[in-house]
């Protein structure tokens, strides 16, 4: 029998219901994995006892024909969202030892639908990068290495990089993300896993550390499309306490999975192919568009003619929202205080010790487009271009269902590596970052390997509110591209 | 767009992060660079674009204004770095 902590939310969730194994047990091999990858660093907080009570209480729950969507399925949060009675500390130094006393709505879903919580993931300082190396925790390790360098470490991506490495390293069933420009695709595509951002509105930001909030959505990171349809569905839903929660009924999400797209119009933006693109990328691109073809979708060529400004719009407006966001970390109420002769001196010590290298530039940046006599210049204009961007969107809808895309420019790179220039970085989130701006639902699909033997993936990107469409569609990608490789350092042998 | 010196330390104020001279050269070419790669937008002509203000169409909620939450000054309080009588305290602010 496979191992545990090997088996997909679907797989685990029939043997729960066969009675082939416990919860208790099941979460017992997760933990127990979560202790021999420890080198990984994917998580910040480990919460073995109520891990074992969760199960416990799962486990009672199904014996008395109880059991809920989820029940029973261990998995990793992301350290953005509130965890009453657990740290909450955004890879800062400056929540450092922040317990919440209360909920965020996305994880209380989860838990009213039988969840269990193996443990806090590591992540990029406020989910500010694409490397996972900004985290005042220490980097995370990608479980996957290089064929001719095994030693050689490298990225898992980033910012959810360790909900991604936990999922591939097969320490936890499934893990929460969360996506302003690329940080749940991103990473899944570079740790070989699924991972979706989810429309704008459809999770409640209630309650997750703000980064920008007008780009922020939680979503999943799972081994499977259908993990990430089962996850999505327990995640999802209306909550008054997010302004911009979105109140449409969800949807069974893995009711979607139907692995028929005959007919489905799937488009191929000619601006995607960027300049210094690797050709295996490309390569990988086009197997991919012969893949739904061979399915029965028809491809259709688009063009999104504002791509190339969508990283640059998106480098003033996220860093302004954030500029804002984070100026609530000022020593008074929560979180790390270095003290000062005056009030304002507290201030400026606290952040400048509080804070990293990124979050200090972002937050500056984003002082500075916000700042009188530059708000038109800046802020205005890449609100103008984020029109110019979602416009082009509409337009290719008129012409397709769905987006066929590369997630990312390259597979994982090695730690250290594209640490000395912030815009080497931000080139990660190319392909990503326009779907954040326009709200749209994307997910990243692994769907091969490098010539190096890290992963890659494919992303597909729908229509707003279309998750059903897009989970149906990768469904067919994932089934075609048949990616069963598995990383070095995972943790047991598998089937 | 080039950022002097006194302007990495104007913004440095404006954000509350104290900077330290050695920090302020390459915090000042990082920014530069940021700002040029950004720069970029200055080639598309917007004049007729609105900006986005919201990016799913929908208008905000109303609710009535009761107080729905509250009575709770230790949770409050509890991650306070430093609290005194039920307040949070900070340094002397009125001399």
């Amino acid at each position: 029998m496979t191992e545990l902590n090997h088996l997909t939310i679907s797989d685990a969730l029939e043997g729960l219901e066969k009675g082939d194994f416990t919860a208790v047990e099941l979460t017992r091999a997760n933990l127990m994995a979560m202790e021999e990858a420890r080198g990984l660093n994917a998580f910040v907080t480990e919460t073995p006892e109520r891990a074992l009570e969760m199960a416990a209480a799962s486990d009672a729950r199904r014996q008395a024909g109880e059991a809920r969507p989820l029940d029973g399925i261990p998995i990793g949060v992301k350290d953005l969202y509130c965890t009453e009675g657990v740290r909450t500390m955004a890879g800062s130094h400056i929540l450092e030892g922040f317990t919440p006393t209360y909920e965020s709505t996305v994880t209380a879903n989860l838990w009213r639908d039988g969840a269990v919580l193996l443990g806090k993931t590591n992540l990029d300082e406020f989910a500010m990068g694409s490397s996972n190396t900004t985290s005042y925790y220490g980097e995370v390790h990608n479980p996957w290495t290089l064929a001719d360098e095994p030693d050689a470490r490298l990225v898992p991506g980033g910012s959810s990089g360790g909900s991604a490495a936990c999922v591939a390293a097969r320490i936890a069933t499934a893990s929460t993300g969360t996506d302003t420009g690329g940080s749940i695709r991103q990473p899944a595509s570079l740790c070989g896993i699924v991972g979706m951002k989810p429309t704008y509105g459809r999770c409640s930001r209630w309650g997750i550390v703000a980064f920008a909030s007008s780009l922020d959505q939680a979503g999943p990171m799972t081994r499977s499309v259908r993990d990430s349809a089962l996850m999505l569905t327990s995640m999802a839903g209306f909550d008054p306490m997010d302004s911009t929660s979105v109140d449409l009924p969800v949807p069974d999400y893995a009711a979607a999975l139907t692995g028929d797209i005959r007919g489905l119009k799937i488009g191929v933006p000619k601006e995607y192919r960027i300049d210094d693109m690797p050709g295996e990328i490309e390569t990988l691109w086009q197997q991919g568009v012969e893949w739904m073809k061979a399915a029965g979708a028809e491809i259709v060529d688009v063009s999104l003619p504002h791509t190339k400004y969508a990283l640059p719009a998106y480098y003033i407006v996220a860093p302004a929202e954030a500029s804002s966001n984070l100026a609530r970390y000022d020593g008074v109420r929560y979180g790390l205080r270095v003290p000062g002769d005056s009030l304002i001196e507290m201030y400026e010590n606290t952040r400048a010790e509080g804070f990293g290298q990124e979050v200090k530039r972002r937050v500056m940046i984003g002082t500075y487009v916000l700042s009188a006599g530059y708000y038109d210049a800046y802020y205005l204009k890449a609100q103008k271009l984020r029109t110019l961007i979602a416009r082009d969107f509409e337009e290719a809808y008129k012409e397709c269902d769905l987006l066929l895309t590369p997630t990312a420019p390259s597979t994982a790179f090695k730690v250290g590596d594209k640490q000395d220039d912030p815009i080497a970085m931000y080139l990660n989130d190319v392909f990503t970052v326009p779907a954040n701006l326009a709200g749209l639902p994307g997910i990243s699909v692994p769907a091969g390997l490098g010539a190096d033997g890290a992963p890659l993936g494919l992303q597909l990107v729908g229509q707003a509110f279309e998750e059903e469409t897009l989970f149906r569609a990768a469904g067919v990608l994932e089934e075609a591209a048949g990616f069963t490789a598995t990383p070095a350092l995972m943790v047991g042998e598998g089937a | 767009m080039s950022l002097d010196q006194a302007t990495v330390a104007r913004i440095a104020h404006l954000a509350r992060i104290r900077v330290a001279p050695d920090e302020a050269e390459a915090l000042q070419k990082d920014l530069q660079n940021i700002l040029a790669f950004v720069e970029q937008l200055g080639e598309v002509n917007t004049d007729d674009v609105p900006p986005m203000t919201s990016v799913t169409p929908q208008a905000l909620r109303w609710r009535q204004d009761n107080v729905n939450d509250g009575d709770k000054p230790d949770q409050v309080l509890k991650n306070a770095p430093e609290q005194a009588s039920g307040f949070y305290a900070v340094p002397r602010v009125v001399e």
